[in-house]
C-alpha cells in the first residue's frame, strides 16, 4: 500500500499562542479518517497544514510521499473549507465551470459533481441566494471536481438535514471504496461512528486514536460523547 | 503559463461583473456625468474646458478602475476564494493576468465610451489624433487597475482599500503637471514626479491635445509601470499564511 498522509512533530505557533504543540499522525490511503474535537482544538489548522497553506514552526508533512504543498499535489487534493469558499455573485454552474477550467476538467465533470451533491436543479441559481447547506454542498462539489485522491473536508455536514447528511456519508464511503482517502473533521461526536478510524483532539493534542470500536472498548463506554469525556477526565 | 487558466479567470470576473449591473452602470455613467458637469461648469470659459477635459478624460477612468480592482481583489483575498484557488494548479501570475485581462476589457469599454461622449456631444476639440486620445485613456484606466491590484495587498479591509485612493493617487495627481506645469514646481517635487506613473499619463495626454511631440517614450514608461505593478501584485499573493 503506497503512503498516505504522514505528519511528524508538527509545531504551529500563531501570534505567540501555541496552536499545535507537537503533533504526529498518520492517515491510511483508502480510509475515512475522522478528526474530532471541540471548536478551537486545531482541526482546521491541521487540515490547512496538510493542504499546504499553513505556515509552521517545525515538523514535516508528506502527502503520498511528497512534501505538503508541492506543485504536483495540486490536482490530487480536494479541499473543502468551513466558510464555503465560493463566488457568491456567480451561479452554481459558473462557479463549478471556473474551478473546472483551472483544473482542466470537462463540462461533463461539472454536471457529475452537481448531481453528486444534489444541486442540479439549482444550477442556474446565484450562490448568494442558496441556503447555508446548499452553499456548503456547492463548495463540496468544487472539492470533488477532478476526482482528487485525497479529500480534506472541514466540517462538511454542519447544518445539513439528516437525510442529506446520510446521503453524503454514503458518498464518502463510496469514494473510500474507490480508493480515495478522506480526512473529515467534525465537532459532532455521533459522526465518529461513520469513520474507519478516528483521532480525538483537544487543545492541539491527540487524546486518542483508533477505530470507533477500539476507542469505546478502551474507555468502556458505548457512545463517542462518553469516550471523549472519559479521555479528557483521565488526563 | 496557461491561456486557459488566464482566460478562465478573466471570464469568471466578467461574469461576476455581469451579475452586478449597477456597478457596470456606475462605471460608465459616473465618468460621463462628471465630464458633462465639467462642460457646464466652464460654460463661460470654453478654453479652460478644452484644456482640463482632455486631461481628466484619462483620470476619471483611472480612479474608477482603481476603486473597482482594489476592492475586487481584496474581496477575493478576504473571502477565502484566493486561498482556495492557490492550492489548485493556477500560478500567481496567471491569476493576476486573469484580473488584468478582465478589468482591461472593462477599462477599454469604459474609456472608449467616455472619450466618445467627450469628443462628440460635449464638443471637446483636440489638435492631435482622437484615436490616440482614446488609447491614452485606456492606458490610464489600465494603470489605475494595476495600482489597484497592487495596493489591495496592503489593505486588510475595504475601508483601508478605499483610503488608498487619496493616499496613493491624489499625490500623483497633484505632482503630475495637471494643475501646475512641472517646470514651475520646486525641483524636489519635480524629481519625485519623474518617478510617478501618472506624470507620463498626463504628459502623453497633453502632447496628444497639443498635437505635437512623440508619445512613444511616455507609452513605454507607462507599459513598464503597468507590467512592474502587475508582477509586484503577483508577488504579494501568498500560498502559505500564518
Amino acid at each position: 500500500m503506497p503512503e498516505g498522509v504522514r505528519i511528524s512533530d508538527l509545531r504551529i505557533i500563531r501570534d505567540g499562542k501555541t496552536i499545535i504543540p507537537n503533533l504526529t499522525m498518520y492517515i491510511d490511503r483508502g480510509k475515512i479518517v475522522g478528526l474530532l474535537g471541540p471548536s478551537g482544538s486545531g482541526k482546521t489548522t491541521i487540515m490547512r497544514s496538510i493542504v499546504g497553506v499553513q505556515a509552521s514552526q517545525s515538523g514535516s508533512i508528506t502527502v503520498f510521499g511528497r512534501t505538503a504543498g508541492s506543485k504536483n499535489l495540486r490536482t490530487r487534493i480536494g479541499y473543502f473549507t468551513q466558510s464555503a469558499s465560493i463566488y457568491t455573485d456567480l451561479t452554481c454552474l459558473e462557479n463549478l465551470r471556473y474551478f473546472a477550467r483551472i483544473l482542466g476538467q470537462s463540462e461533463i465533470s461539472v454536471h457529475e459533481v452537481l448531481e453528486l451533491v444534489d444541486l442540479t436543479k439549482n444550477q442556474k441559481q446565484l450562490a448568494s441566494s442558496l441556503s447555508g447547506g446548499e452553499k456548503a454542498r456547492l463548495a463540496l462539489a468544487t472539492a470533488l471536481l477532478g476526482k482528487p485522491e485525497l479529500l480534506i473536508l472541514d466540517e462538511p455536514t454542519v447544518g445539513l438535514d439528516p437525510v442529506l447528511r446520510r446521503d453524503l456519508w454514503n458518498l464518502f464511503h463510496k469514494l473510500a471504496d474507490q480508493g480515495k482517502t478522506l480526512l473529515i473533521s467534525s465537532h459532532v461526536m455521533d459522526e465518529a461512528d461513520r469513520c474507519d478510524s478516528l483521532y480525538l483532539l483537544r487543545d492541539g493534542r491527540i487524546l486518542a486514536g483508533g477505530t470507533p470500536q477500539e476507542l469505546k472498548e478502551q474507555t468502556k463506554t458505548d457512545d463517542m460523547e462518553a469516550v471523549f469525556i472519559s479521555l479528557v477526565e483521565k488526563i | 503559463m496557461s491561456i486557459r487558466r488566464i482566460w478562465g479567470t478573466a471570464r469568471r470576473i466578467l461574469s461576476q461583473l455581469r451579475h452586478d449591473p449597477r456597478t457596470i452602470a456606475l462605471m460608465i455613467l459616473a465618468p460621463v456625468l462628471l465630464m458633462t458637469i465639467l462642460k457646464y461648469v466652464y460654460q463661460n470659459q470654453p478654453i479652460v474646458f478644452q484644456r482640463v477635459a482632455a486631461s481628466l478624460l484619462g483620470i476619471f477612468p483611472m480612479l474608477v478602475m482603481f476603486l473597482i480592482t482594489s476592492v475586487g481583489t481584496l474581496r477575493e483575498r478576504t473571502s477565502g476564494t484566493l486561498e482556495r484557488l492557490l492550492i489548485l494548479p493556477i500560478t500567481k501570475l496567471e491569476f493576476i493576468l486573469g484580473y488584468a485581462k478582465a478589468f482591461g476589457i472593462a477599462a477599454l469599454i469604459q474609456a472608449t465610451i467616455v472619450s466618445s461622449v467627450a469628443l462628440g456631444p460635449l464638443g471637446l476639440k483636440i489638435a492631435g489624433s482622437q484615436l490616440m486620445l482614446i488609447v491614452v485613456a485606456i492606458l490610464d484606466a489600465l494603470l489605475g487597475m494595476a495600482i489597484g491590484i497592487f495596493v489591495s495587498s496592503f489593505a486588510k479591509t475595504e475601508f483601508q482599500a478605499v483610503q488608498f485612493l487619496p493616499a496613493v493617487l491624489f499625490p500623483q495627481l497633484l505632482l503630475s503637471g495637471l494643475l501646475v506645469p512641472r517646470g514651475s514646481m520646486p525641483s524636489i517635487l519635480r524629481i519625485i514626479s519623474d518617478y510617478l506613473p501618472l506624470t507620463y499619463a498626463v504628459d502623453a495626454t497633453q502632447k496628444v491635445v497639443a498635437g505635437q511631440g512623440s508619445v512613444t517614450r511616455d507609452f513605454l514608461i507607462l507599459a513598464l509601470f503597468l507590467f512592474g505593478l502587475l508582477a509586484a501584485g503577483a508577488l504579494t499573493l501568498k500560498r502559505k499564511t500564518k
